[in-house]
């Protein structure tokens, strides 16, 4: 065996890679869709100076006279830490007083604020508001600061050569003279843009690596921080909406006279999505609601269960499916293998929940729309506004605000909860009256968009020392992409989101074959924090685990082996190990140790969980020890927040997550039924970041993925028990 | 029908639907919008406020249930624990998306302001009903002890 065959080919494009390189009939596609969505505003824009104005370079920057730099963020901050990130790349550029900076949201505008990860979309999404904001941001920092020094250059008739900036002051050493940012920005503002700029060294970084204090912070500590839920109107009304029981299901009938009788109900108005109640408040829509009589058309709804459904997908994993990789002959190596190892794994759907429940604000007149709401997918939310209104996206405006917590949920290309909310402020009239739409808790829960259920099968094949020669992975499930905007990055039949995580498995296995069955059901679906990698990732490193197991080998040298030729994962793996003790052996009786390592959006994260089991088959989580390398670290402590609440999100799922149907009705109401992870059941998390210098890559979703495997594998290690059904079993509970 | 209550240290009438939840009357019908709505059936703990200086989730109490009653909500935060919690989580830089951070300081003050120097044990019984789906849990767990030392100190 030579050492290339053991090299593996080059990986299957991750989700951003597909978005960025496009295939491009997929650039294309986007491109068409969306190149008309461009808003007409120009806010930002530079124009002629006045006195006071403020110095506006470029469509992420204005310095004013008061010394004041506000960033511009094309990217939701939905805890993410997106807009302290955007604002440390700019300010770092520019030399800024970081205690002078504030960000504020970009409006929807695909031509200057796309997502350059996604063509021509505005969004955030797929941890990628760093990587694609980073040369980008640095050069609108880099330019505006040489702006500034040609302006103290100007006005003092010095040479550029002899002036310094520090912390939003300009400097001139010789004659100790200095002037801040805001005394340039008349001068400044008159000065060409230059077309090239030396960008730092990073060897001075003042702000990036460091850790900078979060621009939002203060605003949420003291209840001051504006959410959907916070925005009034004068005469703004407040919906809810009664949506069918059933997926697919439609008004037949209703009778508003119970609601109207609410005092403080002003209009019940039916939309595509159900029968909405309009009303003074959110307590009369709410009583309004409950108040409400619908008759449903169930005809075409979904009415399985998901114990039938998943039937089904068992059934599917048995007929062949399409390749999203194949390299050598598994089944051949598999079938000549000393030894074999097979298991399957069960994914369940998943909500996203974010505290927030789904809202947003519409005022819709005769010809204009404007729309406040955490907003994820900016340009499509626009261009759907504006098809359901019937007015050009130009006529559509979006005020992106703090977003309550998203996951994804707020990111899906039929905008449902702002369509919802522009049908409404429609049926209402459209007579420009604010409308906010408010979503409860069970809304949310009842409401779709889940994260697919899967189910998984995997086999591998061992030689005689227990090396494998092959791996045969099956996934079914459904697609996120098919039937949306995102569809034309569909090849061959396979979803990328469906197979990121496994099909791009990065250990080194002489014959793999990863393929895809993928059904449609009534259910809507979506992406959910960390995608594909939310199951392919359990899938594959409780495998490996197993296969480790079968080798007699120790799971954490066994994976280190396989990646020789992947130093960067190889790394993640061999630092959590280390800070974790691995080598201090196996645990005392009742705990035991797991590992697990990924690679999600070209970052990548290794974890180390240590779990105790007590005589009833009670699992806590004592301890999670992370080893995460995104490049640059722009700012570890935000950083080291994204593993911690990751691991927290992700664990809350492994041990509780699951949405399920009996016959079509979702059974999960509220966080009684859909239980997601609590104070006392938080482990101590310990954060070690990689030092590099590479590109930036994202951290909002990579530590989600490893976290499941790595405590499945440390509760074999403590009982000898596999996980293959998730969510984990609940003590006492077959 | 009015309903009377001292709301943040200021006596309040209130003409409203005396089933109203707390948490609407205080947002809707007073103007406070800090205390964030969740789940509506006290199982998140977005809504938490203080009443007579316990924590209550005010998303299930009607209004008619405070009449003569002190509500205390973030906007009205004083006591010296309360400003050092607020204080801790900056330090800390405890929120991520923040919705739920209202009820946690609102439930962190209360504990300080009842135990001033809780365990871990006290900890886990006092926050486990608020909710962060960011979990920022042992950002959270820190800050309350950081927070109790600078109380004490």
């Amino acid at each position: 065996m030579t050492h290339d065959t053991l090299t593996r080919a080059p990986r299957q494009p991750t989700r951003r890679a597909f978005l960025k390189g496009a295939g491009s009939a997929t650039a294309m596609a986007l491109t068409i869709g969306f190149e008309w969505a461009a808003s007409t505003r120009r806010a930002g824009a530079i124009t002629a100076p006045v006195a006071g104005a403020p110095f506006a370079p470029n469509a992420f920057l204005r310095i004013g006279a008061d010394d004041s730099v506000t960033v511009i963020a094309k990217h939701v901050e939905m805890g993410q830490g997106a807009y302290t990130g955007i604002a440390t790349i700019v300010a770092e550029e520019l030399d800024a007083d970081w205690s002078r900076v504030r960000v504020e949201s970009a409006p929807a505008d695909a031509k200057r604020y796309a997502n350059l990860a996604f063509g021509t979309i505005q969004g955030t999404g797929g941890s990628s508001a760093m990587a694609n904001s980073w040369m980008q941001l640095r050069e609108a920092g880099g330019k505006a600061r040489a702006m500034l020094l040609a302006a103290a250059a100007k006005q003092w008739h010095l040479p550029v050569a002899e002036l310094t900036v520090d912390n939003g002051i300009v400097h001139h050493a010789a004659s100790k003279r200095q002037a801040t940012f805001g005394s340039l920005v008349k001068t400044a503002a008159s000065l060409p843009v230059p077309e090239k700029v030396t960008l730092k060294d990073p060897k001075e970084f003042a702000l990036i690596g460091h850790r900078a204090p979060r621009v939002d912070v203060p605003a949420k500590v003291d209840g001051s921080a504006q959410f959907t839920l916070d925005v009034v109107l004068p005469g703004m009304l407040v919906a809810l909406i009664k949506r069918p029981p059933l997926f697919g299901a439609t008004v037949k009938s209703f009778d508003a006279a119970p609601a109207n009788a609410i005092p403080g109900v002003v209009k019940v108005v039916q939309v595509p999505r159900g029968v909405a109640v309009v009303a003074k408040s959110f307590w009369a829509a709410k009583q309004g609601r409950d108040a409400l009589m619908v008759e449903w058309d169930d005809t075409s709804a979904e009415k399985r269960g998901s114990g039938a459904l998943m039937d089904e997908y068992r059934r599917l994993a048995e007929q062949p499916a399409s390749a999203a990789r194949t390299e050598g002959d598994a089944a051949q190596a598999i079938a000549k293998a000393a030894r074999r190892v097979s298991a399957s794994y069960e994914f369940p759907f998943l909500a996203h929940a974010p505290m927030e429940p789904l809202d947003a604000v519409v005022k819709l007149g005769a010809s204009s729309c404007e729309i406040w709401a955490g907003d994820q997918f900016q340009t499509i939310d626009q261009a759907n506004a504006a098809k359901t209104a019937g007015l050009d996206p130009q006529q559509v405006s979006i005020h992106t605000l703090y977003a309550g917590g998203s996951f994804g949920r707020r990111a899906n290309t039929v905008s449902d909860y702002i369509v919802e909310a522009v049908s409404i402020a429609k049926a209402y009239g459209a007579d420009g009256t604010p409308i906010k739409l408010q979503w409860t808790r069970e809304d949310d829960l009842h409401g779709g968009m889940y994260r697919p259920m899967y189910f998984h099968t995997l086999e591998a094949g061992l030689t005689e020392k227990g090396e494998l020669s092959g791996w045969r992975h099956v996934i079914v499930g459904q697609s996120i992409m098919a039937d949306t905007l995102f569809a034309p990055m569909i090849k061959n039949g396979i979803d990328p989101t469906s197979v990121e995580g496994a099909a791009s498995i990065a250990y080194a296995i002489p014959n793999i074959s990863v393929a895809l069955s993928t059904i449609k059901t009534g259910v809507p679906i979506l992406w959910w924090r960390v995608v594909g990698s939310s199951h392919t990732v359990f899938a594959v490193e409780a495998f490996i685990d197993e296969v480790a197991h079968a080798a007699g080998e120790d799971p954490f040298t066994y994976r280190r082996k396989l990646l020789e030729h992947e130093p960067r994962m190889k790394a993640v793996l061999e630092l959590a190990a280390e800070k974790a003790g691995w080598s201090n052996g196996p645990m005392p009786k009742g705990k035991g140790r797991g590992i697990a390592v990924a690679e999600a959006f070209k970052t990548f994260v290794a974890q180390v969980a240590e779990v105790s089991v007590d005589e009833t088959g009670h699992v806590t989580v004592d301890r999670v020890v992370c080893a995460v390398d995104c490049g640059t670290p722009i700012n570890p402590d935000i950083i080291t927040a994204q593993m911690e609440g990751g691991i927290g999100f992700g664990l809350g799922a492994v041990l509780y997550g699951s949405i399920t149907l009996k016959d079509g009705h979702v059974e999960q109401d509220n966080f009684n039924s859909y239980r997601v992870l609590r104070m006392n059941e938080m482990p101590t998390v310990e954060v070690h970041i990689v030092p590099s210098t590479e590109a930036p890559t994202g951290v909002g979703e990579p530590g989600v993925a490893p976290v499941g495997p790595a405590v499945a594998n440390a509760i074999f290690a403590a009982t000898g028990t596999r996980i293959h059904v998730l969510p984990f079993p609940k003590p006492g509970v077959a | 029908m009015s309903i009377s209550f001292v709301l943040n240290g200021k006596s309040t009438t209130l003409d409203a639907d005396p089933n109203m939840p707390l948490l609407w009357a205080v947002r809707e019908v007073v103007g406070l919008p800090g205390t964030k709505f969740g789940c509506g059936m006290a199982l998140c703990g977005a809504c938490t406020v203080h009443l007579d200086g316990q924590a209550i989730r005010s998303c299930v109490m009607p209004l008619s249930a405070v009449a003569g009653r002190q509500v205390t909500t973030i906007e009205g935060l004083q006591s010296k624990p309360a400003k050092a919690v607020q204080a801790a989580w900056i330090a800390l830089q405890v929120p991520q998306c923040g919705y739920c951070q209202s009820g946690q300081v609102m439930s962190a003050t209360a504990l300080l302001e009842n135990n001033a120097a809780p365990t871990d044990a006290d900890i886990d019984a006092a926050m486990s009903g608020n909710i962060c789906r960011c979990a920022t849990y042992s950002r959270i767990r820190a800050a309350i002890h950081a927070a109790a030392q600078s109380v004490k100190a």
